[in-house]
């Protein structure tokens, strides 16, 4: 435990917020523009050069705007809310190792932050902090449609953590270990997306409901509960928030293109060439980063496109089709596993996505079958 | 297939909002760029003149009569062949207009006997103060046509008895 060491956690847990901070406030202006150019708009252009000042134009609007705080409000926590809604989204962060060890100043430098030898497990715990921060929110700003969007983004997190939990232990199975540059090194030459095609579709729908997006965006939902959770707040503290908000957004996404997607890896096509990151150990960051663009782009899209689904829908969606399809497809995987060590990788390599695929149509097909028998009920 | 039905439906969805994102942006960059408004679009008032410079406003207030708003005030003083404002025996010597209070439903121009009041094109009104929407006769008035004479003008007697003028139908 040298000096040299100490500096160089600090150097990296610093650059990491940096991106994280810098990140939301250009996740915002991605997100104006994604969301203006799918409805046929502009987006933002007017502060700098295609708007790139725009968020620094938010940032300066929210700092100076007036701090309120509802009477008989519960003060202590109401300003700690905020707080305990960010933090998690930020050192949810510090598994996810962003490229290989790059060696600089004669010092091998690993990227990331912490190598915990049960990264997923930490995800989920720090994760489930978040809930706190809403709930929290929720109930000391003292206004029923704040409570009631604290309680139902509660109820929906708890619900669909559950599945994504579930389909991380398929990515751990998979990957025979729970630390993140292992996981990431397992995806050396298949993405566990082509071997868990149903497990990776189950965390891009749950990761959604995680971090109330559209079109699971119930504890916001502007037309019942006016905001949810953060009625009540403004200036400084509901930037906090919403930081939060597009910072769990980013993490998420980083999660997603470590464990399904390849983490830091190039695409399998391009190994062993200069474009690999065993070769050029500095691309690794750049393909993460490319990952976390391209599947943050996905929910930005996906809120474009389809309308706020009904809660108890969101609820049943959850419970019923979710949750017991992740625990078919550990199951799946789990044999899958077993009969490669018995009888050869190729149940492996084909056993596990097409049993994956096969489960996930029969999913699609109980969810089918219930919404033709609710029409023809109501018919 | 009709099992995967739920997923083609998604899936339509979200192929229409990534094909609207090719398309080009409906936009239009408004303080650099101005769509022209429609032939019958009720913008800002404006009072008109004839084309020797003659005031048609003579103040006779039916404007204001008609205003359900009652956003118009109106003053009128008599004429003379000395300082003639308008045709006719009087003219207004005060024409106020609240903005605030103007709701812009062009009554003002269907009661008025001479086509003095014609809702323009201007669309652009903005005040930082209520004495501002208040606009007087100074800013509603037309600017003077080419070859006309500002008013008061000096006349000879009995050129411009007649108040109201021989109308056409109105073209649009």
């Amino acid at each position: 435990m040298d000096f040299a060491l100490i500096l160089e956690w600090l150097i990296k847990g610093f650059i990491l917020v940096l991106v994280l901070l810098g990140g939301f406030a250009y996740l915002t202006l991605y997100e104006r523009k994604a969301l203006a150019r799918i409805q046929a708009r502009i987006g933002p252009n007017r502060a700098g050069p295609w708007g790139l000042l725009q968020p620094i134009a938010d940032a300066i609007k929210l700092v100076f705007k007036e701090e309120l705080m509802p009477a008989r409000a519960d003060k202590l926590l109401f300003l700690l809310a905020p707080v305990i809604t960010l933090v998690p989204a930020l050192v949810i962060t510090a598994v996810v190792p962003w490229g290989p060890p790059l060696r600089l100043f004669g010092r091998e430098i690993s990227l990331y932050i912490a190598d915990v030898n049960v990264g997923v497990l930490y995800i989920m715990s720090v994760a489930s902090i978040a809930v706190y921060g809403v709930v929290l929110a929720g109930w000391s700003s003292n206004n029923k449609y704040a409570m009631m969007g604290g309680l139902r983004s509660t109820a929906q997190m708890i619900s669909y953590e559950i599945a994504l939990g579930l389909t991380f232990v398929g990515a751990i199975l998979l990957a025979d270990s729970a630390r993140m540059t292992e996981i990431v090194d397992a995806q050396r030459s298949v993405w566990f997306v082509l071997l868990q095609p149903a497990g990776t579709a189950i965390f891009l729908i749950a990761t959604l409901a995680e971090v109330n997006r559209a079109p699971f965006d119930m504890p916001e939902a502007e037309q019942e509960l006016t905001a949810g959770y953060h009625t009540e707040y403004s200036g400084m503290k509901f930037a906090l928030l919403f930081m939060a908000e597009y910072d769990k957004m980013i993490a998420i996404s980083c999660i997603g293109a470590t464990l399904f997607f390849g983490g830091y890896r190039e695409f399998p096509f391009l190994a062993n060439t200069i474009f690999s990151v065993d070769q050029t150990p500095w691309l690794g960051p750049v393909y993460i980063f490319l990952k976390v663009f391209v599947l943050l782009f996905g929910m930005i899209w996906v809120r474009a496109t389809f309308p706020r689904i009904r809660y108890d829908r969101l609820m049943a969606f959850g419970w019923k089709i979710l949750l017991p399809l992740s625990l078919v497809l550990i199951f799946i995987t789990a044999t899958g596993i077993l009969l490669s060590q018995k009888y050869g990788l190729g149940y492996y390599y084909w056993g596990i996505p097409l049993g994956s695929l096969l489960a996930g149509l029969i999913a699609i097909g109980m969810v089918d079958r219930t919404l033709r028998r609710k029409e023809y009920a109501r018919a | 297939m009709r099992v995967l039905e739920p997923v083609i439906e998604l899936g339509r969805g979200l192929w229409t909002t990534l094909r609207t994102m090719f398309e080009k942006p409906v936009t239009i960059q408004y303080p650099e760029q101005k769509r022209p408004v429609k032939p019958r679009f009720r913008g800002r008032h404006v009072l008109k003149r004839y084309e020797n410079g003659l005031e048609k406003c003579i103040g006779c207030a039916l404007c204001a009569a008609a205003c359900p708003a009652d956003a118009i005030f109106v003053e009128s003083s008599e004429n003379t062949d000395e300082k003639r404002y308008s045709p006719g025996d009087r003219y207004a010597s005060t024409y106020e207009i609240n903005m605030l209070r103007c709701i812009y439903c062009g009554f003002c121009e269907d009661a008025c006997p001479t086509e003095a009041i014609v809702l323009g094109d201007q669309y652009e009104l903005s005040f930082t103060d209520r004495r501002q929407a208040i606009y007087p006769k100074e800013m509603l008035i037309e600017a003077l046509p080419t070859n006309g004479q500002p008013t008061p003008q000096k006349t000879r007697p009995g050129e411009f008895t007649r108040s109201v003028p021989a109308m056409k139908d109105p073209q649009d």
